[in-house]
């Protein structure tokens, strides 16, 4: 059966990250953010000034580039451009959506998990029935 | 487009029967290899979905933990600390490597972290607080490692998800479609070669009945043929004896009275 998706297998790929400061400033510090030559980093610090269109952007961009397998992105910011995010569907990178300081996990809004909802309806967690 | 199955369109010969029924059996044991196939896809994809939920859990918790270990070494070391780090970053030394592991016949992306190079530890221009950052680092590596599971759960997840989607429409496609098809095409063969049957089994009737009739009409004439013989032989002919009858009619010359 021909795969048509193909997930590349790469030996070294970087977490992109798309968040508010706090939260990015933190995964740099564990080390997880890379500036190359062109200047280009691979994290995207989202405040009160941003637009939607710079998140838009940096989206596409990272989606795009093949050395990023992991998108981290902040579930308030994600659901700013949820358009963008639900109409994804390539396995790689792969889109987290990841709670802020200020929004605690909301498993409601989540992209894939939203999707199971539609799929399983009796035993979603999404449904937020304990 | 047709609503019902058709049939193919074949000419009704017995090798072209043979070449149908060869074809069915191999969909029918196709469609079953297949369904079980979308049941193990399934069943593996419950259980992706149940790591997901844990692990998405355990994801929010670690990230509240590394937010609050954040917190205290914003308070402890200033907050001086966020341009730090950001002067500070040049390449990355945690990356995640991607491989592929096949599943019940699919490939599913896996990722895994690694560290390469030294971690930073010249963060010049941090007076105090070193321990404080320290912790704070631990705490968002390990919420990293929690999240790169997370994302090849997920990767999987939405593999699985299309690869099902494809099992079963072949799954459907060939039990309400081709079967159909095929059986409908081997119904069309068997009664047109019965028919041919019946006509030629017609046919040979007709020409044995018509022989019958020939030979009847034979054996007829040549029986009459045969009595013809039979008298001319004693020289007496079938004629003459109405000349007898007649003769006493008319005047004989011969006779004087």
């Amino acid at each position: 059966m021909a795969n048509r998706a193909q997930i590349p297998t790469s030996n070294s790929a970087l977490i992109a990250m798309i968040a508010d400061e706090d939260t990015v400033v933190g995964f740099l510090l564990a080390g997880v953010g890379n500036v190359d030559l062109r200047r280009k980093t691979n994290y995207l610090i989202v405040d009160s000034k941003t637009t939607v269109k710079q998140i838009e952007d940096a989206f596409k961009e990272f989606m795009t580039r093949e050395d990023i397998a992991v998108v981290l992105i902040s579930q308030y910011v994600a659901n700013m451009i949820r358009f963008l995010v639900d109409s994804y569907n390539k396995p790689v990178p792969a889109i987290l959506e990841i709670p802020s300081k200020d929004h605690p996990y909301d498993p409601a809004h989540d992209s894939i998990l939203s999707r199971v909802k539609y799929l399983f309806s009796a035993e979603s967690v999404a449904s937020g029935r304990r | 487009m047709s609503g019902q199955t058709q049939r193919l369109n074949v000419v009704p010969t017995v090798t072209m029967l043979g070449i149908m029924k060869a074809r069915l059996v191999g969909a029918t044991r196709g469609h079953a290899l297949l369904k079980k196939k979308s049941d193990a896809l399934t069943v593996q994809f419950r259980q992706i979905l149940k790591k997901i939920v844990s692990t998405k859990e355990s994801m929010g918790e670690t990230m509240k933990t590394s937010s609050f270990s954040l917190t205290e070494a914003k308070y402890v070391a200033g907050e001086n600390i966020k341009h730090v780090v950001l002067e500070n970053v040049k390449t990355a030394n945690l990356k995640v490597r991607s491989r592929q592991e096949n599943v019940a016949g699919v490939k599913l992306p896996k990722f895994e972290y690694f560290t390469e190079g030294e971690s930073k530890n010249d963060l010049t221009g941090l007076a105090r607080g070193g321990q404080q950052v320290q912790q704070c680092r631990a705490a968002y590596v390990k919420a990293i490692e929690v999240l790169v599971e997370l994302a090849s759960l997920q990767t999987s997840f939405l593999t699985l998800d299309e690869a099902i989607k494809t099992t079963n429409r072949r799954v459907n496609a060939l039990e309400n479609v081709v079967k159909p098809k095929l059986e409908n095409t081997i119904t069309y063969i068997r009664g047109e070669l019965d028919e041919l049957e019946r006509e030629d089994f017609f046919r040979l009737k007709k020409i044995q009945a018509y022989k019958k009739r020939e030979m009847e009409k034979k054996l007829a004439d040549a029986k009459l043929s045969a009595e013809d013989q039979f008298s001319l032989k004693k020289g007496v002919s079938m004629k003459s004896g109405h000349n007898l009858i007649s003769a006493g009619r008319e005047k004989d010359e011969d006779i004087i009275f």
